[in-house]
């Protein structure tokens, strides 16, 4: 049992003369819940399906539990749970027959393939919907059936290309605390391009755009990695060509910008400091005689990092 | 193994969910016997001779209509990128797709058993020669099938998959016909009466069942198969 639950070095995928994926290397650890996040058409999905090998690399490799799929692919293929992006079923059989389906195929048979069928419908609940026509379902249900799907063998990896995409936000709690509770016992990948969702759930993250990876880490160290400096923004009464100048005296301070608005100045201070600064910041403000509408701390977010990261190229 | 006969069985399986096994089968027997029946008295033959004349052209029609989904729509429905990062080998899943189409073949030929006993109960026939025909049949519309599918996995349209099979099967079954061969050096005339998907099956039907004729059906069959595997495989070709 290796530690490493998937390795993958230098994926590169080229569709004639476009590169989907570029030399895209990261290794997920047993027991993760692992982030795959990018804006649409990141090479993200394309990713997915050369880990999952339904299209193979152009170059590189991918090992799943030490196991290359390239090399032997059905063993590798019994290790994975895949749910594809639109969580395509066979909308003609009913949810129990499809999931008693899917069980045979990945050779679980008889009390097994019971057990493990009632256990998928229990997690899942899709009690209620047994009988029911796939193609009849709620995008919801769909999804569960889709996870369900993805685990009814106990798979040791779970690949979910975006599980909760186009789901309402009761259902994206919903589905999001199937993953979280997947997540306890078995490793996760999961895509998105919706970052507050993974940063919420995932013990790591990987950022990609245009098929190039652009960080690794927890959701913490891809903050803190793009940010450094501590930011805060204040309101305040008064002459503002003073207040450039004093601010700019400070020690600490790296920059600082100021815009006029009805005689009242907004400011960004940026300073090598963490948020005890704004103490300081206050005490100035007061000893000078301005009047202080307003200080506030202002904390880089996940979604900022990915603006940046991926908006502006 | 095991999953094939488990692919087979959803596919056979489908086939009745929708209401298009019905028609299909209601279709085919309606239509056989009356074909069949309106000349059988006029003709005053206790043979089935006619009724299997028909069915090269008949099938042309009717199995095409079977195999069309079968690779298309899990194309469409991108079904098929879930069935192939299951832990199914490609042929396995085209052999399972193969077999739900031959039984369903198999059950419509089976249902049309009172046309042979009608003709049993009239006259004499031959019943050596109504059964070689039968096994013909099977051998003609396996053939059929396989096509179909193998014509199928390269589309997501269905209509194409089709009109593309009708057009197929249907060179298959003119390149044996007098006008053709009357128009082509004696050579080739031959060439296309041994590759004619009908001429082996006329030969049967005659009541003779040549290991030419059935080792022509099974290559066929095999030879659509692998391409259909290809086609699947295709999406590794770079």
């Amino acid at each position: 049992m290796s530690e490493k639950m998937l390795e993958v070095t230098g994926l590169t995928k080229k569709f004639g003369s476009f590169t989907a994926v570029n030399n895209l290397s990261f290794t997920v650890n047993r027991g993760e819940v692992f982030g795959f996040l990018g804006p649409n058409g990141a090479g993200k999905s394309t990713s997915m399906r050369m880990i999952t090998n339904f299209i193979p690399a152009t170059s590189g490799d991918v090992k799943i539990d030490g196991i290359s799929g390239a090399e032997y692919d059905l063993q590798m293929k019994k290790k994975i749970g895949y749910l594809p992006e639109s969580t395509p079923l066979y909308s003609d059989m009913s949810v129990e027959e499809y999931l008693k389906f899917v069980g045979e195929l990945r050779g679980l048979k008889g009390a097994i393939l019971k057990r493990q069928m009632e256990e998928m419908i229990d997690v899942c609940s899709l009690t209620k919907m047994l009988k029911r026509p796939v193609g009849q379902l709620s995008k919801g249900y769909k999804q569960r059936v889709g996870l369900a799907q993805a685990m009814i063998h106990e798979p040791e990896l779970l690949i979910l290309d975006e599980p909760i995409s186009g789901l309402d936000p009761n259902q994206i709690v919903e589905i999001r605390e199937l993953i979280r509770e997947m997540g306890r016992k078995k490793t996760v990948i999961y895509s998105s391009h919706i970052l507050p969702e993974v940063a919420a759930t995932c013990d790591r993250i990987l950022i990609i755009n245009n098929g190039e990876l652009v960080t690794i880490g927890t959701p913490d160290e891809v903050t803190r990695q793009f940010t450094g400096k501590t930011t805060f923004l204040m309101k305040i009464a008064g002459n503002s060509s003073k207040m450039k100048s004093v601010f700019q005296a400070m020690n600490e301070v790296v920059s600082v910008q100021i815009s006029d608005e009805n005689s009242v100045a907004n400011l960004k201070i940026e300073c090598n400091s963490d948020e005890t600064f704004g103490e300081q910041l206050f005490d100035t403000v007061v000893s000078n005689g301005w009047k202080i509408r307003e200080l506030t701390h202002y904390v880089t977010t996940l979604e900022d990092v990915f603006t940046q990261l991926t908006g502006s190229k | 193994m095991n999953s094939i006969l488990t692919i087979m069985k959803r596919e056979f399986h489908s086939f009745f969910i929708s209401p298009i096994a019905y028609i299909f089968l209601t279709l085919y027997l309606v239509l056989t016997n009356f074909l069949f029946f309106q000349g059988f008295f006029i003709a005053g033959e206790a043979s089935m001779r006619n009724y299997f004349e028909l069915l090269p052209w008949l099938f042309l029609l009717f199995l095409p209509a079977i195999t069309m989904r079968s690779w298309a729509e899990e194309r469409k429905n991108k079904t098929l990128e879930l069935l192939l990062t299951w832990p199914v080998k490609d042929s396995e899943v085209v052999f399972g797709k193969f077999l739900a189409s031959f039984m369903f073949l198999f059950i419509a030929l089976l249902l049309s058993v009172t046309v042979p006993i009608s003709v049993m109960l009239i006259g004499n026939p031959d019943e050596g020669i109504m059964l070689s025909s039968y096994i013909g049949a099977l051998f003609l519309g396996g053939s059929y099938i396989a096509i179909g599918m193998a014509v199928s996995s390269f589309t997501e349209n269905q209509i194409v998959a089709f009109i593309g099979t009708m057009v197929i099967l249907l060179v298959g079954n003119l390149i044996s016909h007098e006008a053709v061969l009357a128009s082509v050096p004696a050579t080739v005339a031959s060439f296309l009466m041994s590759i004619s998907l009908e001429s082996h099956f006329t030969s049967i039907a005659r009541g003779v069942l040549d290991s030419r004729d059935v080792i022509f059906y099974l290559s066929v069959i095999g030879l659509a198969l692998f391409f259909n595997t290809q086609s699947l495989e295709s999406r590794k070709w770079e």
